[in-house]
């Protein structure tokens, strides 16, 4: 297939949709191509007893895996190779300003309960995210939306308070599943939308079986398993026991411990993949001595990143640049100036800004990744070379991020990335905004960050996101050592395609419905 | 009034008064924790708006006092409560929507009660008789090779930490003999005896660690009164060994037997959380953890208070039975 397409060049992405159904249609028919049929067994960290079927409390594996990657769909989705394609949407267009857009559904679409899919769905789904009290994480991406109106039964238009290039990409939201109308709560008690699997039994936090629906619009291309069940095993032990003595076919989160012990096994394979999940160390900037340009340049040079990803991560990441942007996303400046571990160079710039040591308290504690304790302790022993001392302060885990967080001045944090860039930085380096967790104010920045937002060129995109992934790089408050892999492991029974997605864990958590058994 | 319904009666209100003070204990101690439920469930994105505005939704901002009362009027008339963790939806979406029937903490709670139940029978099939056989052939060929033999092996494991025999027996028979799941996922479909095989390595586990106590307790009440001049008498008569110990030392040896038993049986409900969590099998001890990592203080109370209840009852009822097994104490001075 000599099929390329820019996920955000495009902005008529419905030919793209269909040219991809039909070029994965053929695929299919090949015999080496996926084929039906089996049970799915997998083994999931990260279900906990308030588990339930609304994505707007999605935040953990295993709903998303199951809800977003099994029994609901969204708008639109993220290919496992990173391209934009529609879901339940066919295709969709912007006005100049990228402020108005219209979206064509899919036609023909059904709920499990047997309920027509159309725009009504659309507009009463997303309402739920901005419902009086809601306390959605997706909030931030439906509120900006003034009107949605319903053009026919298959078209909406949504208008936008300030025009965003990337607000199809958000669609894509695991928290931004379509319910039927006017039977949300039901939906949501039970578990009835769109997907490929229909809920059988739904035990939160213990278990999920699903069944393959007899005809779906993604047939040919995904959902290959005649059913699926997924058992909740939170501890790491006895998820990679499950996989080693073929229990389950999959597991996530591989205890990278035991990592040898699943390499020697014949039976599993582990897949590992970079993402945009990455550990950070915010320094509040408005806070002595992190308010000197100087002194957060030092400590960026004072950490030997490499040596983390070595000894915190075991391997299983890659060395991070002090801003926020991974792998995953679109604009990645993979060829920025490295931040090296440099202690002449960290000590020089203290000179520079009038100090010849410095004292500072590095507040740690496991509950922002693990191992951030020891992470702070290596940086700790690293930075001593340059002259600085680091104090590192171990805090509880209870109550970490109420208490330490945003208010010790420097302390350990890890954010799971975004799907774009400005969602990531709108997050949490916007000024102003709740979660700048550095209270980081640049001028520059701000402005690049307003301009980039309408602007749906791709070309001028690249320029201004690596232009501010460079700034921050230089000039930010967060020290960003790593980023973390997704590293999961499945039997080799098991198939998935070319590509393996990187927006989440195990396949951007729709190994339900891209892969297969040999 | 005859003594035995009587004795029944007054540790049953004794039973109630100690639950009583248990309650009390339970909601201090649940009130101590550091952390609430509206931090934990916020994370990473608790602001101190949105942690006032589910304090507020849950009433934690009410006086200790209060909660309290509340709390035991309503258990008095069977509500244990609602689950925090499952009433999320109203308090995320801001409508009151239904509920789905689980945010009750009863109706959560049965089912898991159930599972531990289940695991707590299934050990205890296998613990008390192996135990009571172990522990007669010890006191009979004492000080020989094979009492010392039991004796070490008993002693090691119980001496073990649970999760250390937890891994060794999924070591041993399920990854390299493959004849047990490592993962005791049970559920309601499973045939009687699929829940039997997916059960055995947790009560596998559990009885390695609660044999050793009695089976030792066996022993010795049965060897002292091996030196007492009733069984020389039964020696004398030449009746066989294995006969004395059976018939003339076993029934005496009865209560304190009995009351470790209880004991045990006790342990098997409130000591399981380890082996639950290691085995991802879904009762009480597992709910528990979720619940005590989540700030669901709802279901941290009941479960404390089920945990009490089961001890004060099992306790009971090994005072009653050993009443009963002795005369001598059914008719006291």
């Amino acid at each position: 297939m000599t099929f390329k397409m820019n996920r955000r060049g495009v902005l008529q992405a419905g030919a793209a949709a269909g040219l991809i159904a039909a070029a994965a249609k053929t695929s299919g028919a090949d015999s080496n191509g996926p084929k039906r049929g089996g049970t799915l067994r997998l083994g999931i960290a990260g279900a906990n007893t308030s588990d339930s079927w609304d994505g707007r409390t999605h935040t953990d594996t295993f709903m998303i895996m199951m809800a977003y990657g099994g029994v609901f769909d969204c708008l639109t989705e993220i290919a496992a190779d990173g391209k934009l394609q529609g879901e339940l949407a066919e295709s969709w267009e912007a006005s100049a300003d990228a402020r108005i857009w219209t979206f064509n559904l899919r036609r023909g679409v059904t709920f499990h309960n047997g309920k027509p899919f159309g725009a009504d769905d659309v507009i009463a789904s997303l309402n739920l995210h901005t419902a009086e009290g809601a306390k959605s994480a997706a909030k931030p991406i439906v509120a900006p939306i003034t009107d949605m109106k319903k053009m026919n039964d298959y078209q909406v238009q949504f208008t936008l308070a300030a025009g965003n290039a990337d607000f199809p990409y958000l669609l894509s939201d695991a928290r931004l599943l379509i319910y039927p109308a006017g039977q949300e709560e039901e939906a949501i008690a039970r578990g009835i939308g769109t997907g490929l699997y229909t809920v059988e039994r739904f035990d939160p936090g213990v278990r999920f079986v699903g069944k393959r629906v007899d005809s779906h619009y993604k047939d040919g291309r995904a959902g290959w398993f005649d059913s699926i069940e997924a058992i909740a095993i939170n501890d790491p032990a006895a998820r990679m026991n499950a996989l080693m003595t073929g229990q389950v076919d999959t597991v996530n989160r591989v205890d990278f411990k035991i990592e040898a012990l699943l390499k020697a096994n014949p039976n599993v394979r582990i897949i590992e993949v970079t993402g945009n999940q990455h550990y950070t160390m915010p320094m509040l900037t408005n806070v002595a001595p992190f308010d000197t340009l100087e002194v957060r340049q030092a400590l960026k040079y004072a950490v030997n990143r490499q040596e983390m990803v070595d000894k915190i991560l075991l391997g299983h990441g890659a060395v991070g640049n002090d801003h926020p942007i991974g792998p995953a996303n679109q604009y990645y400046a993979a060829d920025l100036p490295q931040n090296d571990y440099d202690p002449d160079k960290a000590r020089s710039l203290l000179r520079k800004a009038g100090m010849d040591g410095l004292k500072v308290d590095l507040s740690a504690a496991n509950a922002a990744f693990i191992g951030a304790i020891d992470a702070a302790q290596l940086y700790q022993a690293s930075a001593r070379a340059a002259g600085i001392e680091i104090n590192v302060v171990q805090e509880p885990d209870d109550g970490y991020w109420s208490n330490v967080w945003m208010k010790k001045p420097w302390c350990t944090c890890y954010w799971s990335g975004r799907a774009t860039e400005d969602w990531m930085f709108s997050t949490a380096y916007e000024t102003g905004v709740p979660w700048n967790d550095t209270r980081w104010e640049n001028a520059r920045f701000q402005s690049l960050l307003l301009e980039a937002r309408p602007e749906l060129d791709t070309n001028r995109r690249r320029e201004i996101y690596t232009e501010m992934q460079a700034i921050m790089s230089s000039e930010g408050g967060t020290v960003v050592p790593m980023y973390a892999n997704y590293v999961d492991a499945i039997s080799t029974r098991l198939m998935h395609g070319e590509s393996i997605g990187n927006i989440y864990q195990m396949d951007g958590s729709r190994a339900c419905e891209r892969w297969w058994f040999a | 009034m005859s003594p035995v319904p009587r004795i029944i009666l007054q540790r049953l209100a004794l039973g109630v008064l100690t639950l009583l003070a248990v309650s009390i204990l339970i909601f201090a101690a649940v009130n101590a924790l550091p952390g609430d439920f509206a931090q934990a469930i916020l994370g990473q994105s608790a602001t101190p708006e949105a942690v006032e505005a589910i304090r507020n939704d849950l009433g934690l901002n009410e006086p200790a006092l209060i909660r309290y009362l509340d709390w035991l009027f309503g258990i008095l008339s069977g509500d244990f409560g609602t689950s925090y963790s499952q009433i999320k939806f109203v308090e995320f979406s801001g409508e009151s929507a239904a509920q789905g029937g689980i945010a009750n903490v009863y109706d959560q709670l049965v089912p898991k009660f159930k599972n531990t139940t289940y695991l707590a029978f299934v050990t205890a099939c296998i613990a008390v008789p192996l135990a009571l056989s172990l522990g007669i052939l010890a006191a009979l060929y004492r000080n020989s090779a094979y009492d010392r033999a039991v004796n070490i092996a008993t002693l090691s494991s119980i001496s073990s930490p649970e999760f250390f025999l937890a891994y060794i027996l999924v070591l041993y028979l399920s990854v390299l003999g493959g004849f047990f799941d490592p993962v005791s996922n049970i559920n309601a479909e499973m045939t009687g005896w699929e829940r039997l095989t997916a059960t055995m390595l947790p009560a596998l586990t559990l009885t390695l660690v609660v044999t050793a106590h009695m089976m030792r307790m066996t022993r010795a009440a049965i060897i002292n009164l091996l030196a007492s001049p009733y069984i020389e008498m039964a020696r004398l008569k030449g009746i066989s060994p294995m006969r004395v110990i059976v018939h003339h030392a076993l029934p005496n040896a009865l209560a304190p037997i009995i009351n470790v038993i209880a004991l045990n049986l006790a342990y098997l409900i409130t000591g399981v959380v380890v082996i639950e969590v290691v085995f991802v099998y879904p009762g009480i001890g597992l709910t528990f953890v979720d619940a005590v990592k989540n700030r669901d203080i709802p279901v941290v109370q009941a479960c404390c208070l089920i945990f009490a209840a089961a001890y004060v009852l099992l306790n009971l009822t090994a005072d009653i039975l050993s009443i009963i097994t002795n005369p001598r104490l059914r008719y006291p001075k």
